[in-house]
């Protein structure tokens, strides 16, 4: 659109006039291109079906509230036909020439490339995530996730020298909701390297990205019934980790389902992995680079709102750069734009649902009545949506519920230590084990700290840096079993 | 009976320049280079590069004629349309300053003038006051001043300093930018420590490069240094300006350099008071960028004046 030397001019006055600030125009990512159904079937044996079950739900795009699609509550009857097409083509898919089991999740990984812009829009318009997130971290990732665990479908000997390793069987897995396509990536690539094959089911809240992905298992002519993909809530996910025919199941969520569903299967000889919540300390030392550590703050707890298993919620800075620290982190909260998520500009999405956002919501009123200080830039709330601004605690006690218990959403607690000994002993103390973050300039330190630290990843000078050959997994109640890299491999092999 | 150290003293003792992480400013930068500036945002940025540009000729083969064409872009970028902006200043050489003068007179165009042995500063302390002395007398209003590189790389922080103190006195009334040449500097740590040093022995402005060594401003440097400046506001109240020079050539490249001034320094600095953006050949680049914006099509290169 052409803006006449009229309306130019009258900007060069503004600017002229000191108008200094930068509005920075929307610039949404077009959504002319995205063909979302009305209503989603299941995918079983190869192909979308309608459910046994008739019941269906809506899923929304929290930023606005509107519905998106339909899709299937799948029943019982729906759980064990999935269940049984993966049975049914796990014999010929863990027999077929590894090159050629390789070869499908090569396509798969470029399919997920070469349409990668469509999964980015409905992963945002699903979930609420910033676009610039799901184009530059979710998808991008999954792609990479398939590519390389395409590399170990035919090098499995060597992955686990003198050892045969052999397929389990079908695998029940089911994945949350704050990264609906790199979780299944992170899921579905090795145990099909591995020559198992799955049902999968999505979180209900963003079932929309499985589904698009159904229609590359189509796309790639991948043998049916190697992927199953059932949508529906936590119901479906329980008949589906307890079909008898299940042989290995693998869950990320909340730490309270995972204790559950450990329950349900205790004495079925399922194998078991699971990654669940956490409480991440991101420790910053006097001597760390502060403007850098500033941004792995930002980018460890207000990325994707919040809602990162392995966010950093705890900051424990040391008390001697507390004050200039926090100075900078309030302004750096200052420049965080929350909006419209397709809004290329946008830093700070929509909660992912109203359920979320009430939760975060009672958290953050118990920090508040605890007695700690909160801190919000100045913010616009969009209307309508689920939003919450990006927060700051102050004056946190190790006991508060804040400083505690995983909040999931945009909420920082902050607080400080005196010595390395200390900075530890803190930052271990939760139930939680399954990141966490150090700043520091000192090499050796970072090395001494990373032996301490109970915790599956510890970033130095870096935060949520995600990468398929590296492992990923927690201590404690943030779960066991490792996803990514070589490790990724031993939950879906048995060795002989 | 010992002495009480002064705070100087031990401030030296206690701590030093804090460090950069190299690798989480690159990815900064990066982050803030995709922002997506559109439409009446794009307008006003391209608006403001002009208004911020120090148009530069630092030829051996600049000659009175050229400098007079120079001068005459500076002053209307886009002939026939007054709606486009002076540009800041202009910047040349010392034996220049006289053209400039003839041709700006009456203009809000300010002159800079490069001095101290530029571009490589390796010349006597003596030499380089009086050129600066010249130089304002011949009436730069700005002067654009190289550091010590061999002294700073060697250590010798206190020669570098008194030596921007003895320019800044020379300069008088003239505003000072400080050229670190970052890209001989080596690591980012070095750039904030000179950085530092350059504002606490009085620059007006820090400043990038000469333009004559590669790689000259870079964003991720640029954001070292405007981090820099921040720090350095917080503690002592005093703005200093930032000036990025050398490979600004695209008006995509200008406007990621505001978002970063923008997001790092804030609104405040979003004016030629505290904003310069040095450049020979991003001019033509806006101006054909601004003309898309209005008439929704480019336009040939044949339209915008080489000069």
């Amino acid at each position: 659109m052409a803006i006449t030397k009229r309306e130019s001019a009258a900007l060069a006055k503004r600017a002229a006039e000191g108008g200094g600030v930068f509005e920075y125009a929307p610039a949404p990512e077009s959504i002319d291109h995205i063909k979302i159904q009305p209503r989603y079937g299941l995918f079983i044996g190869g192909r979308m079906v309608d459910g046994h079950s008739k019941k269906h739900f809506p899923t929304i795009n929290p930023a606005t509230e509107k519905k998106l699609a339909e899709v299937v509550e799948a029943d019982e009857v729906d759980v064990d036909r999935a269940v049984k097409a993966a049975g049914k083509a796990f014999d010929s898919w863990a027999h077929l020439a590894p090159s050629r089991r390789a070869r499908y999740l090569f396509r798969i990984s470029r399919l997920l490339q070469e349409r990668s812009r469509e999964l980015a829009v409905v992963e945002t318009m699903d979930g609420g995530k910033p676009i610039k997130e799901s184009r530059d971290v979710d998808i991008p990732l999954s792609a990479a996730h398939f590519f390389y665990y395409a590399g170990w479908a035919d090098k499995l000997e060597w992955a686990f020298p003198n050892r045969k390793p052999r397929p389990l069987g079908v695998a029940g897995q089911v994945i949350p909701w704050n990264f609906p396509l790199l979780m299944l990536a992170w899921k579905i690539a090795p145990a099909l390297a591995a020559g198992n094959t799955v049902v999968l089911k999505p979180a209900e809240t963003t079932p929309l990205s499985a589904m698009l992905f159904a229609e590359i298992c189509m796309q790639a002519e991948l043998p049916p019934g190697v992927v199953n993909i059932i949508t529906g809530a936590g119901k479906t996910g329980s008949l589906l980790v307890t079909h008898p025919d299940v042989k290995k199941v693998a869950f990320t969520g909340s730490t309270e389902v995972g204790k559950l569903i450990q329950r349900a299967i205790a004495g079925t000889g399922k194998r078991l992995t699971l990654e669940l919540g956490g409480k991440a300390a991101n420790i910053v030392f006097e001597d760390a680079p502060l403007d850098q550590a500033v941004e792995g703050i930002v980018n460890g707890i207000y990325f994707n709102q919040g809602h990162v298993c392995c966010a950093g919620s705890r900051l424990l800075v040391q008390e001697s750069i507390a004050e200039p620290l926090l100075e900078k982190l309030k302004r750096r909260l200052s420049t965080l734009r929350l909006g419209d998520p397709l809004d290329k500009n946008t830093d700070i999405g929509a909660i992912n649902s109203k359920a979320q956002l009430e939760k975060i919501q009672g958290l953050v009123e118990s920090g508040v009545e605890e007695g700690a200080e909160l801190y919000q830039p100045e913010c616009l709330l969009p209307e309508r949506g689920f939003w919450f601004p990006p927060t700051l605690f102050t004056n946190v006690a190790q006991s508060y519920r804040i400083a505690r218990e995983e909040i999931f959403g945009p909420v920082l607690s902050v607080l400080t230590f005196r010595t390395p000994n200390e900075a530890v002993e803190k930052a271990n103390n939760t139930p939680y084990g399954l990141s966490a973050g150090v700043w520091t300039d000192k090499g050796s330190r970072i090395l001494w700290m990373a032996e301490r630290m109970r915790a599956g990843v510890v970033w130095a000078n870096t935060f949520n840096r995600f990468d398929p050959t590296s492992p990923f997994g927690g201590y404690k109640e943030s779960g066991f079993g490792r996803e990514g890299g070589v490790h990724g491999l031993l939950p879906y092999v048995e060795l002989n | 009976m010992a002495t009480a150290l002064t705070l100087t003293h031990l401030g030296s003792l206690m701590g030093g320049v804090r460090s950069v992480d190299e690798v989480g400013a690159g990815e900064r930068a990066a982050a803030l280079a995709k922002r997506s500036i559109k439409k009446s945002s794009k307008l006003w940025a391209l608006d403001l590069a002009i208004r911020c540009m120090d148009l530069t000729t630092l030829e051996g083969a600049d000659t009175p004629g050229k400098v007079a064409a120079m001068c005459a872009k500076a002053v209307r970028p886009m002939a026939g349309d007054p709606t486009i902006p002076s540009v800041a200043a202009v910047c040349v050489y010392p034996l220049r300053i006289a053209d400039c003068v003839e041709h700006l007179r009456g203009t809000t165009v300010r002159i800079a003038s490069v001095a101290t042995a530029f571009p490589s500063g390796q010349s006597f302390t003596s030499i380089k006051v009086a050129e600066t002395e010249q130089a304002v007398r011949a009436g730069a209003h700005e002067i654009d001043m190289v550091i010590d590189r061999g002294a700073f790389l060697a250590g010798d922080y206190q020669r570098v300093y008194n030596e921007i103190v003895a320019v800044k006195e020379a300069c008088g009334d003239a505003h000072l930018k400080v050229i670190l040449e970052t890209g001989e500097l080596g690591t980012y740590d070095a750039i904030r420590r000179a950085s530092i040093l350059a504002m606490a022995a009085g620059a007006d402005f820090i400043k990038t490069s000469t333009g004559k060594v590669q790689p000259a401003a870079t964003l991720p440097v640029s954001l070292v240094m405007m981090e820099a400046i921040r720090d350095f506001v917080r503690e002592t109240g005093r703005p200093v300006g930032f000036k990025a020079a050398g490979g600004i050539r695209t008006a995509k490249q200008a406007i990621s350099y505001l978002v970063v001034t923008y997001e790092t320094l804030g609104a405040d600095w979003m004016a030629p008071e505290r904003l310069r953006l040095g450049a020979s050949t991003l001019l033509n680049d806006v101006l054909m960028q601004i003309d898309k914006e209005r008439t929704g099509a480019y336009q040939s290169g044949d339209y915008f004046t080489i000069d």
